[in-house]
């Protein structure tokens, strides 16, 4: 067996490192997991044992249980797992978020997770790590998507809002409330007040719990003062979309914020008031800087547009194959929402 | 140009008439006349020709993004619009330039008759100096075609709130003869290139569904029965020697069929009269999906009028020579209608609507029946000394629809079949209005030709919002008509409702879903047991 083959195998449970005995984000209960970042389709619930970096670490917590059996580490501070060096580098897609990279006896696997190259006033920046088998996530793999940068969205943003207030109207925003909630409060904070869904506020908690400082925000409580409201910020996670609660704020602007905003199409598609593309995933030009900055004789190409994506990369002298895995599922996204709007009850 | 992107951003985001018209009527309030006129001309269809070939806007953007010929169609299969597409690849500005959409509109005729490379030097020099939005809107004027959800009816309500002016008119007034170079907007919508006068159409009379037990309805002579034929309604005007076909949405559409036109000028009088447009071929009445391959069509090729022949069914007449008479009772308008009908000899296809011969209600169950066989939808029942009434009005017009039950829905999620329907859209989720929102009502599959199914495959894969998994969600804009043979209260079901053996009936693309059944419509149709 190669070295390759001692230090990552494809399973139907998910990544698995035979030689340190773990799995990477894996979809299916098993005794040592190695979490990448909170989402629901990467940290799933019934592992024997977790490990993940310091910041997830109450994030976890808070989505999967009190009780779980569970480790951290910061970026950077390597440990041994049965001869496997594991550590943890930023990988700019949410709090906490980290590419997880494995080496052994000279051979260095870097597993992505989800990760945005782009800076952002929140989240540690991505950083790029020279390994030999790169397995990389590809949501937004079309050269369609090219996102802006944090200061043009955050002044387009403050342009809404300002926009809304002359028309007397309340500005709300959806996104998910971890990752995104916490990415809108950093554009939108000095714009005016925030309120946040009690589901975002719980996480925001759980966050600042681990020490790390958010904008100030206020929870939006079910009885909330309509006068107080109009003309203010509201961050609320999609699944709310057509609530009850969202239709009780005074004359709501309604916004997504998703790198799906990008295409007219996806825009049109509910009846909000506006989309923009604000996401927590590389755009295409972010793939390919990450991708090539790896150096990697090898790359797995994993949910998103994987074929287009992998294809490309071969084209381009870059040896690529796609990963079936079962992350950006879409029932998982959607339990998610469910979750979130349990939470909000 | 902003004003117009900014227009174009507030239509396309909304998908509530009020706001479009708000907007529309915003930009008329605020642009320069000659711009208003270019709006009006653009969402009309009253284009220039392309002065640049997509072909190429196609090749000179890969040139520019470097970019394989596959990853550029995968980015246009994913984006679903050529205009975005590019748009959307190309590199940041490096300036900005800033024309209006007049001085836009005068470029690019500039540009029909120069070479490619001078094209090619004005769009990449136009390219490098929009934004996206404004990059979006360029790409689509050297199209002329705007696909963004504002209808004729739409831009002339916006007109009609503006100025006052009747809808109707304006209507005819944009639809009308006119040269964006010799016109003020002024004068176009106070319409002084056209008659008004002749044109002029009545608002229709509309029937409910009957709602009560034939014998309630009184003595059987009292009444005319008709089939309910299943078309689309229109009123045809013809005043001093011009003709005009108006929809029951309020559009003209004299230009989509010239054979009417043709055949009503053998008439010597003059008249308004009530029918029913369908697709008609050696004396028979087509399905409404042939009729549908006539709608919306802005030149009619000599083909499809073999194809599909269009023929009309006169119900009613509300004018005669001038004169309105709509007060006067159904049965004596029906008399002048038939005179005037004897007056020629008529070809096959225009008829008069025919009267369902009959002497008790019990008759009638047996004849509706039949409908079905002849295309019809069921019947009509029209109390004799009924007026025309200003739309819809209770008691007097009745339709009596064939089973089975049917109602109006809109797809949410497609799937994608099994075998050989593996790579297409098969598999449907169908929703009605609930309060804001919409409620699923059925799963549907089957009742759909493969050229149907092909077509909305692709649409599926343009508007999914979803890339995961088998079932895409999809923008609630395509509209069925879903049959089924039975409907009962459930609690398994999150609407309360369970249909027994849905199908598809018809594609409804004459349909906006804003009109679909809502979840109380649906629960009427459900009869105490």
């Amino acid at each position: 067996m190669g070295i390759k083959q001692q230090l990552i195998k494809f399973t139907k449970k998910g990544i698995y490192c035979p030689q340190g005995k773990f799995y990477l984000d894996p979809w299916f209960p098993v005794d040592y997991a190695i979490i990448s970042h909170g989402h629901a389709d990467h940290a799933r619930w019934g592992m024997k044992y977790y490990l993940c970096q310091n910041d997830s670490k109450a994030i976890l917590r808070h989505r999967i249980g009190a009780d779980i059996k569970i480790e951290s580490l910061g970026y950077d501070e390597p440990i041994y797992i049965n001869g496997v060096q594991v550590s943890f580098h930023p990988a700019g897609h949410v709090i906490g978020s980290a590419q997880i990279r494995l080496e052994y006896k000279g051979y260095v696997v870097v597993f992505t997770g989800d990760y945005k190259t782009q800076p952002d006033f929140i989240s540690q920046p991505f950083e790029s790590i020279k390994c030999n088998t790169f397995i990389t996530e590809s949501t937004f793999g079309l050269p369609i998507y090219n996102w802006k940068s944090e200061k043009e969205l955050q002044s387009e943003l403050h342009e809404w809002v300002a926009s809304n207030q002359t028309n007397s109207r309340t500005s709300v925003f959806l996104g998910y409330s971890l990752g995104k909630a916490q990415r809108l409060m950093s554009l939108l904070d000095g714009c005016d007040d925030i309120y946040v869904h009690r589901a975002i506020h719980n996480l925001n908690e759980a966050i600042s719990s681990s020490g790390i400082e958010l904008p100030k925000t206020t929870l939006l409580t079910a009885d909330f003062d309509k006068k107080e409201l109009q003309n203010k910020i509201i961050i609320m996670p999609p699944g709310l979309l057509g609530s009850r609660l969202l239709k009780r704020v005074p004359n709501a602007a309604t916004a997504i914020c998703s790198g799906w905003m990008q295409i007219r199409g996806n825009r049109r598609w509910q009846s909000v008031d506006a989309g923009f593309a604000v996401s927590d995933h590389a755009d295409w030009n972010g793939l390919i800087s990450a991708v090539k900055a790896t150096e990697a004789e090898q790359v797995y190409v994993t949910h998103g547009s994987q074929a287009v994506f992998s294809k490309y990369l071969n084209e381009i002298g870059i040896k690529a194959d796609e990963l079936k895995t079962e992350y950006g599922d879409e029932k998982m996204a959607e339990a998610e929402k469910e979750s979130e709007t349990l939470q909000a009850e | 140009m902003k004003q117009f992107s900014d227009l174009i951003s507030a239509i396309e985001i909304t998908n509530k008439t009020n706001a479009k018209i708000d907007a529309l009527v915003n930009y008329f309030g605020a642009a320069p006349d000659k711009d208003k006129l270019w709006l009006i001309a653009l969402f009309t269809g009253k284009r220039p020709s392309r002065p640049v070939k997509t072909t190429l806007m196609k090749q000179w953007c890969m040139e520019i993004t470097e970019l394989p010929e596959w990853l550029f169609l995968e980015s246009y299969s994913t984006v679903g619009d050529l205009g975005e597409t590019i748009a959307l690849l190309l590199p940041k500005p490096t300036h900005k330039l800033e024309l209006s959409l007049t001085e836009w509109m005068s470029e690019l005729k500039k540009l029909k008759p120069k070479s490619d490379e001078e094209k090619k030097k004005f769009v990449l020099e136009a390219w490098s100096g929009l934004e996206q939005q404004e990059r979006l809107i360029f790409n689509k004027l050297i199209g002329g075609s705007f696909r963004i959800g504002v209808s004729k009816k739409t831009l002339v309500n916006a007109l009609a709130k503006l100025t006052g002016i009747d809808a109707n008119q304006l209507m005819h007034s944009i639809i009308g003869n006119w040269d964006i170079n010799s016109i003020s907007f002024e004068e176009l919508i106070k319409g002084t290139h056209i008659n008004y006068d002749n044109s002029k159409p009545y608002p229709f009379c509309l029937a409910y569904a009957l709602e009560k037990e034939l014998p309630e309805l009184g003595k059987p002579q009292e009444w005319i029965v008709e089939q309910k034929w299943d078309g689309i309604r229109g009123q045809i005007v013809k005043r001093n020697n011009e003709i005009y076909i108006w929809s029951r949405g309020e559009e003209l559409v004299t230009q989509q069929f010239p054979e009417l036109v043709e055949v009503m000028s053998n008439f010597k009088d003059d008249f308004v009269i009530d029918g029913e447009i369908l697709a008609m071929k050696d004396n028979a009445v087509l399905l409404f999906n042939d009729l549908q391959k006539r709608l919306n069509r802005k030149n009619v090729t000599k083909k499809l009028l073999e194809e599909v022949p269009i023929g009309f069914y006169a119900y009613d007449i509300l004018e005669f020579n001038g004169d309105d008479i709509r007060e006067q009772p159904f049965g004596k308008r029906r008399q002048i209608l038939e005179k005037i009908f004897n007056s020629i000899t008529l070809p096959d296809h225009l008829k008069l609507s025919f009267i369902v011969d009959f002497e008790a209600w019990e008759d009638l169950y047996d004849i509706r029946e039949n409908s079905r066989a002849i295309n019809s939808e069921g019947l009509m029942l029209k109390q004799k000394a009924s007026p025309y009434h200003t739309g819809r009005k209770k008691g007097d017009w009745w339709k009596w629809k064939v089973d089975p039950l049917t109602i109006d829905a809109v797809m949410i999620y497609a799937q994608k079949g099994s075998g050989r329907r593996s790579s297409k859209y098969t598999d449907y989720t169908f929703a009605v209005k609930k309060e804001d929102g919409l409620v699923t009502v059925a799963k549907a599959y089957s009742g759909l030709t493969d050229k149907e199914i092909t077509e909305i495959s692709r649409w599926v894969n343009k508007n999914a919002i979803e890339k995961f998994g088998p079932v895409r969600t999809v923008k609630p804009e395509l509209v069925f008509e879903i049959a089924f043979e039975g409907i009962a209260f459930s609690k398994r079901h999150k609407s309360g409702v369970a249909l027994r053996f849905p199908r598809i009936a018809r594609w409804r693309k004459d349909k906006p879903a804003s009109e679909i059944d809502t979840l109380e419509t649906v629960k009427q149709l459900i009869t105490a047991p």
